[in-house]
């Protein structure tokens, strides 16, 4: 071994080596802070169906365009979760920058509490950077008892700036769906619910 | 090739003074092996039985898909231990088959081959070094790998879900991967993942390091062998993508025991991110398998033409793009997860920006044959038939690049033809000829040209019976990955079954001229290939010595290129 013979090359080894160890945990570090950089790039662009989620004080700023649009409203459970869980409305015509409220109805038709969060998302989803949310059930955990009934509101508008995207311009209805996911269930069985069956599954 | 060795000569009167040949005893020279061309010898030896392993799980695949219907699966599950396995067991045994299959001939079967064994091998003879950088971080490179293999195996015999074995797939997408699979298999797969990905890591730093400090005297980076400048290009790939697949199969890991939820949409996560970090792994990890092979047939093709590489920077600096490139264009492998039409625009744009300097080389490779005093011997056979081969699934490839073809062509025959004919017919041709071309030198025994060729022909004429069919089944629309199919489809897969026991009549072809060159085989010359053998591994004795190099070569400013 070269190496060996005198320690400048050993050094120089040493060297080289350790900056591609920095390079390769560099990119093992990247791989992790994929993960806050992927939602903030869906949050910014709308990317796989994110919508946006405005205060009041944005809200109040946009204006009624006076063009409507055709909004459809969808929800889902997630596998084996207890809740029956619909929208009061199938579709609504909003003016575009106008303000409106969506109603969604959720039983919980187990025998325990179970505490669900809303995912959500938007097709098609380049209108998804449009769907402004002002107030939203999916902001928060929800919380039912056993045989509980609840009305949920969403509080939206869409932007008048699709108006101006070619990529929108043959969009006439956006989808907005929501899937209930369980956060916990309060009485003991922790994330039983959430476990697939593997025998009902597998059928 | 870039360099001559007439500047060196003393090298093999010179070993004679020393007591180059002393070996450790037998389980300190191989278990505890610090020797470049030693542990090179074991990385070809286990990705020779990885092949085995993996090419016999093709083997079951194959011939369960002879006929339409479930005729073996049932079989192969008592095989993977189910007692009295039910249809959806049986069928689990499916995917655990494509997934075992594709990882083992991905992770230990090409890479090993390609890089530990031939790299290790021939890089530091190619530049004149007596060894790699760091001879003991090598053998733990090994070892690793191997390690890896075994847990890939032991999980084909624990639950994972439906049935005993991981059955993700090679790309372990998640939910599958996580809610989908409950046992501890598909653990053991993240596990296999994680020691070869370290194993590869080490290597790559190991191989930058070499190169880039160990060069003999005179030996500059544009004077470099274009297999050395494959590898160093291969070592970066590594480097920068194999720690993110650590990253997402290690947030896999966490999701299915630890209760994260990276990937999971009930806690804010999103499984298309998965695929996103896996691809952008993906893809770089198919130029890591198949830039080697680009490296060995630059070096064949100037030998057997007898001339330099026809545009010599410009074949190392299109590899150098393909790499570079090959980071940018990884959604394609995502066209039907509902890209938006912008995105599978600059996708489809970039990734037919790889197939300029993939021409290039094509281009460089007929260029450096043309005009030359072309010899058919066996590497160079082999090395024409990469060539056709490689065209003919880079072509394929551009059919696919199109994110509105593709939106038809996904996950059908079609793309299990692409890619099975730039690795299966690609850089498995690449790899049978860097066999031939350096097994005498290796071994010191010289095989059988003969059979070298009879192996060829009837591999040739096996490999695309089984994939130029698949083709007109993806076509047709059968789509991947079911063991059952349509009667319509039955013709072609019975004609694809047929081919693969031509092509498995090859290899028999082949461990014969093996077997012949060790027990009959004629004593190798230091440069058995001749006048077109330029580089300096050439210079040295057939088998070289222990240690090689302890005077090291000048490469002198003549050298031509």
């Amino acid at each position: 071994m070269v190496a060996s013979d005198s320690p400048t090359p050993r050094r120089r080894n040493r060297k080289t080596a350790l900056t591609a160890l920095s390079a390769a945990l560099v990119m093992l570090g990247l791989g992790y802070a994929s993960v806050p950089l992927y939602r903030m790039f869906c949050q910014a662009t709308g990317y796989g169906g994110t919508t946006q989620r405005v205060d009041e004080a944005q809200a109040a700023t946009v204006k009624d365009s006076g063009r409507t649009i055709s909004i459809r409203f969808d929800a889902n459970v997630e596998r084996n979760m207890p809740w029956q869980f619909k929208p009061l409305q199938r579709t609504d015509t909003v003016s575009i920058g106008a303000r409106d409220m969506a109603l969604f109805w959720a039983k919980n038709t187990s025998g325990k509490t179970v505490t669900g969060t809303a995912s959500f998302n938007v097709e098609p989803e380049q209108a998804a950077r449009y769907f402004n949310k002002i107030q939203c059930f999916c902001f928060t955990e929800q919380t039912l008892k056993p045989g509980e009934e609840v009305r949920m509101p969403v509080l939206y508008y869409i932007d008048p700036a699709i108006l101006d995207d070619p990529d929108n311009k043959d969009v006439q209805q956006i989808t907005l769906s929501y899937t209930f996911h369980v956060t916990s269930t309060q009485d003991n069985s922790g994330g039983d619910a959430k476990t697939l069956d593997r025998t009902q599954a597998g059928g | 090739m870039a360099t001559t060795a007439d500047h060196f000569q003393a090298h093999s009167e010179e070993h004679g003074h020393h007591d180059h040949e002393h070996k450790p005893a037998f389980f300190a020279r191989w278990f505890m092996s610090t020797n470049h061309k030693d542990i090179g010898t074991m990385y070809l030896i286990f990705a020779i039985i990885a092949g085995i392993v993996g090419g016999a799980f093709s083997g079951m695949m194959r011939v369960e898909l002879a006929h339409p219907g479930i005729q073996y699966l049932d079989t192969f599950a008592r095989w993977f231990g189910a007692v009295n396995p039910d249809f959806n067991t049986t069928l689990h045994t499916w995917n655990v088959l494509i997934t075992a299959h594709g990882l083992i001939m991905v992770f230990f079967m090409v890479m090993p081959a390609m890089i530990g064994g031939f790299g290790n091998w021939f890089v530091p003879l190619m530049i004149g070094a007596p060894d790699m950088a760091f001879p003991r971080m090598n053998n733990i490179s090994f070892w690793m790998t191997v390690a890896g293999f075994f847990s890939l195996l032991c999980s084909a015999f624990v639950p994972g879900g439906t049935g005993n074995g991981a059955g993700t797939g090679w790309t372990v997408y998640a939910p599958l991967s996580t809610s989908g699979s409950p046992g501890p298999a598909v653990d053991f797969g993240i596990f296999a993942l994680h020691l070869a990905g370290a194993g590869s890591i080490m290597g790559a730093i190991n191989f930058i390091t070499t190169i880039l400090n160990m060069r003999a005297p005179g030996m500059t980076l544009h004077k470099m062998p274009l297999f050395v400048w494959s590898m160093l290009v291969t070592a970066f790939l590594l480097l920068l993508s194999l720690p993110v697949l650590a990253a997402a199969v290690t947030m896999l890991l966490t999701d299915r025991n630890f209760g994260t939820t990276f990937f999971d949409a009930s806690g804010g996560g999103d499984p298309i991110l998965y695929q996103h970090l896996f691809w952008f792994f993906g893809h770089p990890e198919v130029y890591i398998m198949i830039l080697p092979g680009f490296g060995m047939i630059s070096q064949i093709v100037s030998t057997f033409s007898k001339k330099p590489v026809f545009g010599y920077l410009g074949m190392a600096y299109a590899m150098v793009a393909i790499g570079v490139v090959g980071f940018i264009v990884w959604a394609h492998h995502m066209y039907a997860t509902g890209l938006s039409v912008n995105t599978k625009m600059y996708f489809t744009a970039a990734t037919m920006v790889i197939a300029v300097p993939t021409g290039i080389k094509i281009f460089s490779w007929v260029a450096t044959m043309w005009g030359g005093s072309v010899e058919f011997k066996s590497p160079m056979v082999w090395a024409l038939g990469f060539i056709f081969l490689f065209t003919v699934g880079g072509v394929t490839g551009v059919v696919l690049a199109n994110g509105g073809v593709d939106d038809v062509m996904h996950d059908t025959y079609y793309v299990v033809a692409h890619f099975h004919y730039v690795l299966s017919l690609g850089a498995v041709t690449a790899l049978f000829a860097g066999f031939y071309y350096w097994f005498p030198k290796m071994s010191g025994k010289m095989h059988s040209e003969f059979l070298a060729h009879v192996h060829f022909v009837i591999f040739f004429i096996g490999v695309n019976m089984i994939f130029f069919p698949m083709h007109f089944l993806g076509l047709q629309g059968m789509p991947r990955r079911y063991p059952d199919y349509a009667e319509a489809y039955e013709y072609w897969n019975h004609i694809a079954t047929i081919g693969y026991m031509v092509m498995a009549t090859s290899l028999v072809v082949w461990f014969i001229n093996i077997i012949y060159a060790y027990a009959a085989g004629k004593k190798a010359e230091d440069n058995y290939w001749g006048e077109g053998a330029t580089t300096l591994e050439w210079t040295l004795s057939s088998p070289p010595p222990f240690h090689q190099f302890e005077t090291l070569p000048v490469i002198g400013e003549t050298a031509h290129h």
